[in-house]
C-alpha cells in the first residue's frame, strides 16, 4: 500500500541526485540526454520515472547505477557522495544497487548457461565457498521465489526459456542479491501479458521483504500510479513534475503529465487495472 | 555451437567450398605419402620434362631378368671394331684430301677419329685426282663402318663373383632384343612432368600447397590475435587506449599491407627469410582489418544489457571482455581468419615472385614455384605444366576459403541472406 507523505519524509535517504546531467557526443552531435535532474530516493520507497520513449529514462538509470559516467553533478549514496573511482569500490557499490533490464533476451549472455548467472550472485555475495548442495538450495528457492522450477531449469540456455521466464529469472537473481536498491527499468514492455502481473506482484513482494527502495521505469503512467509512492515525470531529460502518486496523476501540472495520462482511458474514473496489468 | 555448424553445411556454397578446399588439402596430405618422390628430389637429368609415363633409360637393359650397368658407352663404342690399318687410312684420307690438320686425329683417339669420319665423309662425292679403285675401297669400308656401328649395340657389364664389373661379350643387345614390358622394375609416372631443375611437379606442387597452407594458417593465427587482441581492448575500453591503437591502426591503413611487406621483407636478411618468418611477417602487416571490424563488433556489443548485468554481478573487465564479449565475436573471427588465410596465402606468392618470398631450398611454397617458372622461362618453353596447375592450385584454395566465408557469413549474419 501507498506510504503516506509523512512516513516517506521520515525515512532515510538511500539515493539522492543533485543537478545530474549526461551529454552525449560533442558539436553538431551534442545531445543532452538527461538535463539536471534533481532526485531524492528513500527507504523502501516505490518510485516511478514515466517518460515518453527517448527521454532519458534509461541513461539516467545507467547513470545512477554507475554504468556510464555523468557529465555533471553529483549522485549522493546514503547521503554520501558515491565513490565508484576502482573496480573494487563499485563492486561495494553494486551489492547495493541492482537493476531488471527492458529486454530478457538480451540481458542473458547466450553462451552461459542459466546456473551461472544465479551462481555468481551467490558468488558476488560472498557465498563462493559454500558447499555445492548450499549452493543448490539457495538457487530452488530464488527460483521458486518466482514461480520456477530450478530442476526444469538447470543446465539450460537462455534461449531456451520464454521471454517471461527469462525475466523471473532476472528477479531471481534480485532475490538472490537483496539489494537495497533495485532498478527496474521497463521490466515488463518486452514480456507476454500473463508474465506482466506476477513480475510486477513479486517486485512488491520483494521490496516488503527486505525494505528495498524500487526504482521503476516505465511509460506507462497508469502502471506507475499503480505500484508507486512517488512519481517523476521526465520530458527531454528533465523532471517536469514529480510528488506522491495521488498528487501528480489526479492532479497533474504539467501539461505534458496531462498529455500522458489522457493517453490512458479512464484514468479519472475507476481505475481498471485489467487494462495496465493484466490482472 | 553445433547448430551452427549444421547450419553452416547446409548452405551450398559453404558445402562446396568445404569439398573443394578438403580435397585439396586430403591430396596433399596423401600423395606426397604415396609418391615415389621426395618434394624437392631431382627426378630426371632434363629440365622441364613433358607429363608422361617415362621409363628409364637404364630400367631398359636393367631389368628383373638380368642386372646389366651399362659402362662408358662413348668410350667403348665401335672402338674395338676399328684396326689400326683401318684408322690410318680414315686419318690418311682425311688429311690428303678433306684438308684436315695434321697432327689433330690420332689412331689412339678413336671416337674423335669415327666422328670426323662421320662428319665430312660422303660416300657419293668423288675426290679429283683419286682412283676409281680406290674411291670404291673407301666406300666399301664406310659400309663395313656403318653396319658395325648400327649392329653393335650397347656394351653391357655385371659384376662377378668379386663384386668386379665384368664386360659381357656373350650379350649385345641389338634393335631386335625386346623386354617385356611388365618386368621393368621403375616405371617412372610423371602427371605433370617435371620442372626446370628436373623435379617431379605433382609431388613438389602437393607438398608446396601443405607447406603454403601451414603458412597461411601462422599468418593468419598471427594477425587474428593481434588484431582479436587489439580489436577487443581497443573497443571495449574506449578513451585513451582506444585512441591509441586506433591511432596505430590507421597508419597501417594509410600504409598499403603490400608495401609494408616489401620493405620489411627486404630489410630481412635473405638467409633468414624462412616459411615460419615470412609468415609472421604477413601476419604482422595483415592484422590492421580484423581490428577493425571486431572493434566495431565489441562497440555495439558494450552496451548490450548482459555485459551491463555481468558489470553488475562484479566482474572484471579481463573476464567480462572473454565471457561476455569474445563469444560473440567468435564467428566473425573464426570467418575473419578464413579470409586472412586465404589472404597470406596469395600475398606470399605475390612476395615471392618478386624474389622477397622465403629463400629455402628445403621446401618449396605455391609462390617460390612460380617464381621458379618464370626465372626459368617455363613460359617461353611451352612448359605450362611447371606454372598452370600452381596457378589452378593457389585458386582453388583462395576461391574455396572464400565460399565457405560467404557461406558462414549467410549463417552468422542473416540478414545478409538475400542480398
Ligand atoms: N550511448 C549513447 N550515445 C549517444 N546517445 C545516446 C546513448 N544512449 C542514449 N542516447 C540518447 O539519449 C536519449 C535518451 O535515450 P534513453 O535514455 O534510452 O531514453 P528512454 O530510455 O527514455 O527511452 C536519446 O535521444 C538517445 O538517442
Ligand atoms: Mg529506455
Amino acid at each position: 500500500m501507498p506510504m503516506s507523505l509523512q512516513e516517506l519524509q521520515n525515512k532515510p535517504s538511500v539515493l539522492r541526485g543533485d543537478k545530474v546531467t549526461k551529454i552525449f557526443g560533442y558539436g553538431v552531435n551534442k545531445n543532452t540526454a538527461v538535463n539536471e535532474v534533481n532526485f531524492n530516493f528513500r527507504e523502501s520507497e516505490v518510485v516511478s520515472i514515466v517518460g515518453e520513449s527517448g527521454s532519458g529514462k534509461t541513461t539516467l538509470a545507467k547513470m545512477v547505477l554507475g554504468l556510464i559516467g555523468v557529465t555533471q553533478g553529483d549522485i549522493y549514496f546514503r547521503d554520501a557522495v558515491r565513490d565508484i573511482s576502482s573496480h573494487k569500490k563499485k563492486k561495494e557499490y553494486w551489492k547495493g544497487i541492482q537493476a531488471v533490464f527492458q529486454d530478457p533476451f538480451s540481458s542473458f549472455n547466450m553462451f552461459n548457461r542459466i546456473d551461472t548467472l544465479l551462481l555468481d550472485c551467490i558468488n558476488l555475495m560472498g557465498g563462493k565457498k559454500l558447499p555445492k548442495e548450499e549452493k543448490v538450495r539457495l538457487m530452488t528457492d530464488a527460483c521458486s521465489f518466482v514461480n520456477l522450477k530450478y530442476e526444469e531449469l538447470t543446465n539450460k540456455y537462455p534461449f531456451e526459456l520464454s521471454g517471461g521466464q527469462m525475466q523471473r529469472l532476472m528477479i531471481a537473481r534480485i532475490f538472490l542479491l537483496k539489494p537495497k536498491i533495485l532498478i527496474a527499468d521497463e521490466p515488463t514492455s518486452m514480456v507476454d501479458a500473463c508474465s506482466r502481473a506476477t513480475i510486477l506482484d513479486m517486485l512488491l513482494k520483494l521490496r516488503d521483504e527486505v525494505n528495498m527502495t524500487i526504482i521503476f521505469i516505465t511509460h506507462d503512467i497508469g502502471l506507475a500510479y499503480y505500484v508507486s509512492d512517488t512519481v517523476y515525470i521526465m520530458e527531454h531529460g528533465q523532471f517536469v513534475e514529480s510528488g506522491t502518486a495521488e498528487d501528480v496523476i489526479l492532479n497533474p501540472q504539467a501539461e505534458y503529465t496531462k498529455r500522458l495520462i489522457s493517453d490512458v482511458p479512464k484514468i479519472h474514473e475507476e481505475w481498471d487495472l485489467s487494462t495496465v496489468a493484466g490482472l | 555451437m553445433f547448430r551452427q555448424v549444421k547450419q553452416a553445411f547446409s548452405t551450398p556454397k559453404f558445402l562446396i567450398g568445404f569439398i573443394i578446399f578438403t580435397s585439396v588439402f586430403l591430396l596433399a596430405i596423401i600423395y606426397p605419402l604415396i609418391s615415389p618422390f621426395t618434394p624437392l628430389q631431382l627426378v630426371s637429368r632434363q629440365s622441364f620434362t613433358a607429363p608422361g609415363r617415362y621409363v628409364n633409360i637404364q630400367d631398359v637393359v636393367e631389368n628383373r631378368d638380368r642386372r646389366y650397368f651399362l659402362l662408358n658407352v662413348e668410350e667403348n663404342r665401335v672402338a674395338d671394331v676399328l684396326s689400326v690399318e683401318d684408322s690410318l687410312r680414315m686419318i690418311d684420307f682425311l688429311e690428303t684430301h678433306l684438308d684436315f690438320p695434321p697432327g689433330v686425329l690420332s689412331v689412339e683417339d678413336e671416337p674423335a677419329l669415327i666422328a670426323a669420319w662421320n662428319a665430312n665423309y660422303d660416300p657419293n662425292q668423288r675426290i679429283q685426282g683419286m682412283t676409281l679403285a680406290a674411291h670404291n675401297e673407301n666406300v666399301r669400308f664406310n659400309e663395313r663402318l656403318q653396319v658395325a656401328i648400327s649392329e653393335e649395340g650397347v656394351i653391357l657389364a655385371y659384376f662377378n663373383e668379386d663384386g668386379e664389373l665384368v664386360q659381357d661379350t656373350a650379350n649385345m643387345f641389338e634393335s631386335r632384343d625386346f623386354v617385356n614390358v611388365n618386368s621393368i622394375v621403375n616405371l617412372v609416372h610423371l602427371p605433370l612432368g617435371t620442372d626446370n631443375f628436373g623435379r617431379d611437379v605433382l609431388t613438389q606442387l602437393l607438398s608446396a600447397v601443405m607447406t603454403s597452407l601451414r603458412l597461411g594458417l601462422i599468418a593468419g593465427a598471427v594477425a587474428t590475435t593481434i588484431g582479436l587482441s587489439f580489436g577487443l581492448i581497443s573497443g571495449y575500453t574506449g578513451g585513451f587506449v582506444d585512441d591509441a591503437i586506433l591511432f596505430i591502426t590507421n597508419l597501417f591503413t594509410v600504409i598499403p599491407g603490400f608495401v609494408l611487406l616489401i620493405l620489411i621483407s627486404n630489410a630481412m636478411d635473405p638467409g633468414a627469410r624462412s616459411v615460419n618468418t615470412v609468415a609472421i611477417v604477413i601476419g604482422f602487416t595483415a592484422w590492421p582489418w580484423t581490428c577493425r571490424s571486431v572493434r566495431s563488433q565489441v562497440l555495439s556489443l558494450r552496451n548490450r544489457d548482459h555485459v551491463n548485468l555481468s558489470k553488475l554481478s562484479g566482474h572484471s573487465m579481463p573476464r567480462i571482455i572473454l565471457n561476455d564479449i569474445l563469444p560473440y565475436v567468435a564467428s566473425y573471427v573464426v570467418m575473419a581468419l578464413i579470409l586472412q588465410i586465404s589472404t597470406a596465402i596469395l600475398a606470399e606468392a605475390q612476395l615471392s615472385m618478386l624474389g622477397l618470398g622465403p629463400s629455402t631450398t628445403d621446401v618449396a611454397t605455391l609462390g617460390l614455384m612460380m617464381n621458379w617458372a618464370q626465372m626459368f622461362s617455363a613460359w617461353q618453353a611451352g612448359a605450362w605444366w611447371a606454372f598452370v596447375p600452381i596457378i589452378l592450385a593457389i585458386a582453388a584454395i583462395a576461391f574455396s576459403m572464400n565460399l565457405m566465408n560467404t557461406g558462414l557469413d549467410q549463417v552468422f549474419n542473416p540478414q545478409l541472406r538475400e542480398g
